[in-house]
């Protein structure tokens, strides 16, 4: 620096702007949270000792590895991949297709999980303990030929897969498809329509643009909803025993809190485990999230804004 | 009323026998009951390099979208190396092509987008070689080294671990470029290259244009860069209204134009220039480091030498 510079203004050092309503609600706050602590400590129906108990009881662990993490990972696995090709089959230029995914979206959104889930695991058993795989009206063309087979190829026992978690899983899958279609389809259109050309100038086929190109770009839209959707789904294995699937968290710790005359040590021991596995699926989502992010991150160049103006303008 | 670029053909709907790469006779095409493209015919030699140039909505960017199916046309047939494209002519009667038969068509042919639209989640390495290991089967390995030295053509050797948007608009448009080449194209499309790209980063992608026609490149180029077309052009095709209003060699058609819309044009197209050229000086000018980049725009306009190639056509 020149020497003439010794009058003009140098670093700042300001007084902040005062923010009094942050220091009220501190104390609120505080008394507030002062009242629950006190009332946590004091009543002894809460029985935490008794909850930390039950949250390691074999059954209880066996509901939640057996129940409520398989179902979740089998439920979501199979909502994803139902879901994005139902999205496909929704953005496709076949109208059949387009008008299937459209209903089964209308479907399965309308039905509630629990009802959902008591029709496939005691309804479907009352309507078809055996499940017969063959022609349509089979057995009635048969009769009318005069055949001797009836048109069956295949046969399957339901009554051996009703009230097992395969059950639950297909239940909560199916009703999660519908949902996550809708989130797949959002995140494939929001990818620009520029990057379809581009693959197809370079002569990819439409399957694997959609493979190599547009699905990874669309999973930066898509993944923070479908972690919602893994903790909504987390939680939602509580009505598994709507089937009815005993072996799961919430079931099995309310049921021990009940046989032992100890009901909300029961119930808290479930919502401390609910709660410890969602915060980990947190920190699965944020690092999905950063992970197809990539690419994304850096900032906007003046090219950037150029071209989002070219946007604006089109 | 369209001109024809090489005189009637006896049989327009079929192959022709000559050497041209690409063949348009009488292609028509409308968005939504409005007529964008009224009857283009045009041919375009190996090695020939053609500007198609006219005002904005006059059908030229569609035209070259046609070219390789991007859009379909309703009328007129296009040909690329004798294929008829986008359908399959089974004794008069045309067949569409599925998908995949026209995904096989366009692999020979490169095409440079206004926006670059290179693929935003892979490396640049990653981009270049996504349609050779996907579309030919070309190894890893193969694959990576003609992208290495595709990128060193481009000049940017040292970007391989880049994320698209860590480049500037104009290095993108290199990388797409390589990614193109990088399918060995026997035809180039470039659409407004330049148009999206800061004035003093235009220098640096016409550059690698003009170095790809020199080498031989067979390229139709949709650019409103005038000093471009005088300098690199074989052919410059004029467009408005979605027909063919003049082409001829740069010389005649951009310095003694006949067709009073083609004078608006250039006319207008000079002050534009002018003002751009301001606009450059005053964006460097504006930088500290002023003198080292004036050096760049210069070598995008000025056509000193103009025989670079001999006119053809």
């Amino acid at each position: 620096m020149t020497s003439t510079t010794s009058d003009r203004p140098g670093a700042i050092d300001a007084r902040p702007v005062p923010h009094p309503l942050r220091w009220v609600a501190m104390v609120v706050i505080a008394v507030v949270v002062a009242m629950l602590i006190s009332s946590f400590v004091t009543n002894d129906k809460w029985n935490f000792p008794f909850a930390f108990e039950i949250m390691q009881q074999t059954p209880v662990i066996e509901g939640l590895w057996k129940g409520t993490i398989f179902g979740t990972v089998g439920a979501m696995v199979l909502g994803i991949a139902l879901g994005v090709l139902i999205a496909i089959m929704r953005l496709s230029a076949n109208p059949v297709l387009r008008g299937v995914a459209f209903v089964y979206t209308w479907f399965f959104r309308a039905i509630p999980r629990y009802v959902l889930l008591v029709l496939l695991g005691t309804g479907l058993v009352f309507l078809y303990p055996v499940f017969d795989i063959g022609v349509p009206f089979g057995q009635q063309i048969a009769g009318v030929l005069g055949l001797e087979s009836n048109l069956t190829f295949a046969q399957f026992d339901y009554r051996s897969l009703s009230s097992t978690i395969w059950v639950g899983i297909i239940g909560l899958g199916l009703s999660e498809a519908a949902y996550m279609a809708e989130i797949a389809r959002a995140g494939i259109l929001s990818v620009d329509r520029g990057q379809a050309e581009a693959a197809q100038a370079l002569g990819m086929p439409p399957g694997r643009t959609m493979r190599r190109i547009i699905l990874p770009q669309a999973m930066r839209v898509i993944v923070p909803p479908t972690g919602n959707e893994t903790i909504a789904m987390v939680k939602d294995t509580s009505l598994l025993i709507a089937v009815p699937v005993i072996v799961e968290l919430f079931y099995q710790s309310y049921q021990f809190g009940q046989r032992t005359f100890q009901i909300m040590p029961g119930i808290v021991a479930a919502t401390l485990w609910y709660l410890i596995v969602c915060s980990i699926l947190m920190v699965g989502q944020a690092w999905l999230e950063r992970y197809f992010g990539r690419g994304f991150g850096a900032v906007p160049t003046r090219t950037q804004q150029k071209l989002t103006k070219i946007e604006a303008d089109h | 009323m369209s001109q024809t670029t090489t005189g009637a053909h006896p049989d327009a709907t079929s192959a022709p026998s000559d050497q041209a790469l690409v063949h348009a006779v009488n292609v028509t095409k409308a968005f939504h009951g409005t007529e964008v493209l009224k009857g283009i015919d045009m041919d375009v030699h190996r090695g020939e390099v053609v500007v198609l140039c006219g005002p904005s909505g006059s059908g030229k960017t569609t035209f070259l979208r046609c070219i390789n199916q991007l859009e379909t046309i309703d009328g007129g047939r296009i040909f690329v190396d004798g294929d008829l494209m986008g359908y399959e002519d089974r004794g008069g009667t045309l067949h569409r092509l599925p998908d995949k038969r026209i995904a096989a068509q366009r692999r020979d042919i490169g095409m440079c987008f206004q926006r670059f639209n290179l693929f935003p989640h892979k490396t640049v390495l990653a981009n270049i070689i996504e349609a050779p290991r996907q579309v030919k089967g070309t190894s890893r390995r193969e694959a990576e080294a003609k992208a290495h030295e595709l990128l060193e053509q481009v000049g940017l050797g040292d970007k391989p671990s880049a994320y698209p948007a860590q480049l500037s608009g104009g290095q993108q448009q290199r990388v797409a470029i390589a990614r193109a080449l990088a399918m060995d194209p026997k035809l180039m499309l470039f659409d407004e290259p330049t148009s999206a790209l800061d004035p003093e980063l235009v220098g640096e992608v016409l550059k690698v244009m003009r170095d790809l026609a020199k080498g031989g490149m067979t390229m139709i180029v949709v650019t409103h860069e005038m000093g471009f077309a005088r300098e690199v052009a074989d052919r410059v095709v004029f467009i408005d209204g979605g027909v063919v209003i003049e082409h001829g060699p740069p010389n005649q058609c951009l310095l003694n134009p006949q067709h009073p819309r083609t004078r608006a044009f250039l006319s207008r197209m000079r002050q534009e220039e002018a003002a751009h050229a301001e606009a450059v000086v005053a964006t460097v000018t504006g930088k500290a480091s002023a003198l080292e980049a004036v050096a760049a725009p210069d070598d995008g306009a000025a056509p000193e030498e103009a025989a670079g190639r001999p006119p053809s056509a």
